[in-house]
């Protein structure tokens, strides 16, 4: 019993449409050359000296006391970050969906953390930290009188990155308690079950691989983070800082490629559990819909402790983000509080502000549109078509999102600046502004690729097997009837795309020329020099534009997004 | 209407699965030969898993038979991308464009055809009067009803003339009431339109009202095809007889014979029978006995023992034990008839002519 007819008939309709076949080789060279093949190069970097093939490279950075030093250092703060931020996300998702929130002030704390993760540059929140708590911090030294904090190091990461991760795992544990039954709860509280006995036998054991896979995303992204440890860090060096001091600093390109594999596979064998194993196992708990509204809890003894420790979590993070436009806007930092705009003014007068965010903004805006329209192709090969070089597609797509951005900047210096094996083949790319929108797409591309998958699996097939059916081409059935019915997904993954694209640092800050002026450099290199006012002068910019784009996108969605129309049948 | 009627012919067509736990092969359509006249209407009916449906997914072109090849008017179509085929396909969730009006969804395929904008008008106006939806063009689809966007996928397949309709299921979405009204609807606009139609239902009642001639599957392969009344009356196996209305199976041996009659032994009683000329004295033979064939009596042919009765309003409903047969009986029109209840001694009472020997 062979399948070999229906291979090869499939393999003849499948040549019979030559757009969607040119499509698929465009894809699989551009994934191949742009994600494999800088992490390949890598490997081969750290692999082959002069004496052969061997473990030489990796000898010489063991011996390293300070790389040694870094690999526990990153793990130490990836660990703890991870648990604080899952711990939190939990309570925060717990408060929204089970405890009832008396007042608006509350529910609009909740709603500024969705957007939190999607506004914030990176650093933002380090950049606050050194303000309000540092040697010449507003608490520290004018509130408290201590003069010798020292915010840099293990904690001033650990806490800032805790701020800045924590949304996200509210946002992931949110989706799931949402999806438990209260029915399950209920019959628990039926039986005699206290509350709290509730929450410790059925509750929290439904949620538990859930709460794994929030703590390994927040891990991953906590170890691959640059921004942070780079300003707050100080001293202390993570992976991600060490490697990018070994190549700008000591030169080491073999002994940089190397401590970007121990990164890049640390990285990945957190992200192989967290997804084949974590994620699969957490929604199979939870696949059913809750049958009805829940019955929020109403019990002061719960809810005031909650909606107490809530707020006050809350108000500090708002804190600390309003005090970035604070910062650019004090005289003289730690001595004259005096309002002015002179650091906004220099910004632009003394530091080409404006070229710093044309250059952004337009590199930006080139990359987005070019990430949202290939995640939604890519999306739809994966869910919609069948074919052989599908699974490589879409392995190599999600590989990205384990990549962190420092590795995959080591990756493209090593394997463009001289061409691709170092043939001079596609050197003329180097130190260019396209190299630079290409790494803004590579980064963007897996969670626009996710989105687009969740968006496509719950359109039924046949919608678009229909159009097929009365004669339309795969392009016409992209064009006419998927593109149209994942609008919204397209629309949020071009915003996200742009808001990612203008606040990366991790990888652009290695590849950047000169001829280019990022924001988001500027703002490393002005904070690393102590010029807090002008670092948050362009930061509060910086969120200003993220922000406007997140609102314009709600509102072109509100407007012109017809999906909400059919949807809620 | 349509252009030109085709006929649809299936030569030997199988088509392999793998299961995905234990990665074995296995034929979800095993070497079926069908032949479909030309404006006919034919119905594909099995449980679910029967292959029906891969069946009709085959002739659309959705999936690639691994042995034989298909036929559309004559010319094989086996390498034909569905968009390239002459047929259109009614599925069962409507599969409606959500973002388009019922105009640019009917008017989808025939806009693909770079037809003139007043040709596609007109054509559109008069299938959806034909579907009894004219004046609705601008609505959107989850303006409508079940029925509704029934109607316009109905609509949007007919549009295009193709030369073979295939319908998956579509009747499967709606109540029980609109169910029925619809599939005469079907009926009447097919014979109208004059387009040759393969339909594929779980419905047996569906199938026998539309169908000029109905395809029993069962596991891949054909069980049985005729028309309605074929099938119904002659089934060829317990499955077939089972699957199309109830029947019940009483099984004896052939005691003896006369010609096409003969009289077989049921849990001891002799019972007369026709058209037994295949069989030989003392083969096993089995009854097929539908419930409406038969009534309760004071004498009849055997004697059973009531052990349900039941009022249905139209009928009552009986289960009786013949020996150690389980005998389901439903005698229309009670109304003044006698009631045998629970417990009671009784005879179940039927023509031979009405019994069909397997």
């Amino acid at each position: 019993m062979a399948k070999n007819q229906s291979a090869s008939l499939d393999r003849k309709k499948f040549f019979a449409d030559p757009i969607m076949v040119t499509t698929i080789v465009v894809l699989i060279a551009f994934l191949t050359l742009f994600i494999l093949y800088p992490l390949a190069i890598l490997l081969v970097d750290s692999f082959v000296t002069d004496q052969g093939i061997g473990l030489s490279v990796f000898r010489r950075i063991m011996k390293m006391s300070n790389f040694r030093r870094a690999i526990s250092n990153t793990l130490k703060v990836g660990f703890l970050v991870g648990i604080a931020s899952a711990l939190i996300g939990l309570l925060f998702a717990y408060v929204e969906v089970y405890v009832k929130l008396k007042t608006r002030f509350m529910e609009g704390l909740f709603k500024v953390f969705y957007m939190l993760p999607i506004v914030s540059p990176p650093f933002v929140l380090s950049l606050s930290m050194i303000i309000l708590f540092g040697k010449a911090g507003i608490i520290t030294r004018f509130l408290l009188h201590i003069y010798d904090n020292n915010v840099y190091g293990f904690w001033g990461i650990a806490i800032v990155q805790t701020l800045t991760f924590f949304p996200v795992c509210y946002m992931m544990m949110r989706g799931l308690l949402k999806n438990i039954d209260p029915s399950l709860e209920e019959a628990a509280r039926d039986m005699g079950a206290t509350r709290w006995k509730v929450f410790m036998t059925v509750t929290l054991p439904l949620i538990l691989p859930g709460l794994g896979n929030a703590f390994l995303v927040t891990f991953i992204e906590s170890i691959a983070d640059f921004a942070n440890p780079m300003i707050i860090g100080g001293s202390y060096d993570t992976l991600a800082t060490t490697i990018y001091l070994q190549i700008t600093g000591a030169y080491d390109k073999e002994g940089a490629s190397a401590m970007a594999v121990v990164l890049l596979g640390i990285t990945l064998l957190m992200f192989i559990v967290q997804k084949y194993y974590l994620e699969a196992k957490s929604t199979a708990t939870l696949s059913g819909k809750a049958s009805r509204q829940r019955m929020l809890i109403e019990d002061r003894s719960v809810t005031v402790p909650l909606t107490i420790l809530c707020s006050l979590l809350a108000l500090f993070v708002v804190m600390m983000y309003i005090c970035v436009p604070f910062g650019a806007m004090f005289k003289t930092w730690g001595y004259d509080f005096h309002l002015t705009t002179k650091w906004f003014q220099q910004v632009f007068t003394k530091y080409k502000g404006f070229k710093a965010f044309k250059d952004s903004f337009v590199l930006s805006l080139i990359a987005s549109p070019i990430t949202a329209l290939l995640s939604m192709i890519i999306s739809y090969l994966v869910v919609k078509r069948k074919f052989k070089a599908k699974g490589f597609i879409e392995a190599v797509s999600m590989l990205a999102m384990a990549v962190p951005g420092t590795v995959l900047g080591i990756g493209y210096i090593r394997g463009f600046s001289a061409g691709v094996f170092r043939t001079g083949f596609l050197q003329g790319l180097y130190g260019t502004g396209a190299i630079l929108v290409i790494v803004f797409i590579v980064r963007s591309l897996p969670t626009g690729t996710r989105s687009g998958i969740s968006a496509l699996r719950q359109i039924d097939k046949s919608i678009e097997e229909s159009a097929y059916d009365m004669g339309a081409d795969s392009l016409t059935v992209f064009m006419t009837v998927t593109l149209p019915l994942i609008k919204d997904s397209f629309l949020s993954g071009l915003v996200t795309a742009f808001v990612r694209s203008i606040t990366a640092i991790s990888a652009i800050i290695l590849l950047v020329t000169p001829q280019y002026l990022l924001i988001t450099v500027q703002i490393n290199e002005f904070a690393e020099k102590g010029a807090y006012g002008i670092a948050c002068a362009f930061a509060s910019i910086l969120i200003i534009i993220t922000y406007s784009a997140v609102l314009l996108m709600n509102l072109v969605i509100k407007y012109f997004g017809t999906s909400r129309n059919y949807r809620e049948e | 209407m349509a252009k030109e009627k085709k006929g649809v012919r299936l030569e030997h067509i199988s088509k392999i699965y793998q299961d995905p736990k234990t990665k074995k092969n296995f034929y979800a359509v095993k070497d079926t030969s069908l032949d479909i006249e030309p404006g006919s209407f034919v119905t594909l009916l099995g449980p679910s898993g029967c292959g029906k449906t891969t069946t009709l997914r085959m002739i659309a072109g959705f999936e690639s038979p691994d042995e034989g090849e298909i036929y559309l008017g004559g010319e094989p179509i086996n390498a034909l991308t569905p968009n390239k085929r002459d047929t259109a396909m009614v599925f069962q969730s409507y599969a409606l464009l959500p973002h388009y009006n019922i105009f640019d969804n009917v008017a989808y395929g025939l806009k693909l055809r770079k037809m003139d904008k007043e040709t596609i008008k007109t054509k559109v106006t008069n299938i959806l009067k034909l579907v009894g939806l004219e004046g609705m063009e601008a609505r959107m689809t989850n303006q409508l009803s079940g029925g509704q966007q029934q109607r316009v996928a109905l609509a949007r397949a007919l549009v295009l003339e193709p030369g073979v309709l295939l319908f998956d299921e579509p009747l499967s979405n709606l109540d029980a009431k609109l169910r029925v009204s619809m599939r005469t609807e079907i009926r009447r606009i097919q014979q109208e339109a004059g387009i040759t139609a393969v339909y594929v239902t779980h419905d047996q009642s569906e199938a026998m009202a539309i169908s000029d001639k109905i395809i029993i599957m069962e596991k891949g392969i054909v069980a049985q095809m005729g028309s309605p009344q074929e099938i119904y009356y002659h089934p060829k196996s317990e499955f077939v007889a089972d699957f199309i209305g109830e029947a019940n199976f009483l099984k004896g041996p052939l005691k003896s014979k006369n010609g096409s009659d003969g009289v077989v032994d049921i849990s001891g009683t002799k019972v007369d029978v026709k058209e037994i000329s295949h069989f030989g004295i003392g083969d096993t033979c089995t009854l097929v006995l539908r419930p409406e064939s038969a009534v309760l009596a004071d004498a009849g042919q055997l004697p059973c023992r009531v052990i349900l009765s039941c009022f249905m309003g139209s009928y009552q409903n009986y289960h009786v034990m013949v020996g150690d047969n389980l005998v389901k009986i439903t005698d229309f029109n009670p109304k003044n008839k006698k009631i045998y209840d629970v417990g009671d001694k009784a005879y179940v009472k039927f023509d031979p002519a009405n019994v069909h020997v397997l």
